[in-house]
């Protein structure tokens, strides 16, 4: 049975998005890196792609969620509504639990 | 303009001005659905997985990365690809090409 990643976050734990720029076959956009939302769902655990694009394993499975985010915290200057928001699938090693408000 | 962000990707594109989206459906050339039979058959042989293919993709300069059909940069990867894992060699694939034009002159 394959390996498998523990995963940490449940719907509707805040998390930040690490702001990291490493080369290599990174799956998580620039434009989200350091943004800050809620879990919606956790998709499921894959292989991970980043070690994959190098023809390795990818192993232990990672845990994929699909993260929401409010549009005009992505977008400094977002036009739309204030509700609307925009859902991106990262994995879990890209994510962090959001520092409590103070 | 302003000069990119040395920090993202050319390909990661997403929230960049990119203008109108073109609706318009094309057929696809014989090459083309080669390329693509070319694709899944190396996947089968486990000699290809979709995330090297994006990798090759993406490892394109921005140049030839804007003015390469869809289908240009896939058989530029999968050559990529085959290339670093030892499946063909560049002196084979050289040497083929020419023997290939070779043809394609003498039927000329």
């Amino acid at each position: 049975m394959a390996d498998l990643a523990a995963p940490r976050f449940r719907p509707g734990d805040r998390v930040t998005v690490r702001e990291a720029y490493p080369i290599g076959h990174v799956r998580t956009p620039f434009y989200i890196r350091g943004k800050q939302g809620e879990i919606e769902r956790l998709c499921g655990a894959f292989p991970n792609p980043e070690e994959l694009a190098y023809a390795r394993t990818g192993q232990p499975a990672q845990p994929l969620y699909r993260v929401r985010f409010l549009q005009r915290d992505v977008w400094p200057d977002y036009g739309g509504q204030p509700r609307d928001v925009v859902e991106v699938e990262i994995y879990q090693h890209w994510l962090e639990a959001e520092a409590s408000a103070p | 303009m302003t000069s990119p962000d040395p920090r993202r990707g050319h390909h990661d594109m997403g929230g960049l001005p990119a203008g109108a989206v073109e609706r318009t459906e094309h057929d696809y050339a014989l090459w083309e659905k080669r390329v693509d039979a070319l694709m899944v058959l190396l996947g089968r042989k486990g000699l290809l997985t979709v995330d090297e293919l994006r990798r090759n993709i993406e490892s394109l300069g921005p140049e030839a990365y804007d003015t390469m059909s869809y289908y240009e940069r896939w058989i530029h990867s999968i050559t990529q690809t085959l290339l670093q894992r030892g499946v063909v060699t560049a002196d084979e694939l050289g040497r083929r090409i020419e023997a290939v034009r070779g043809r394609e002159e003498g039927n000329g």
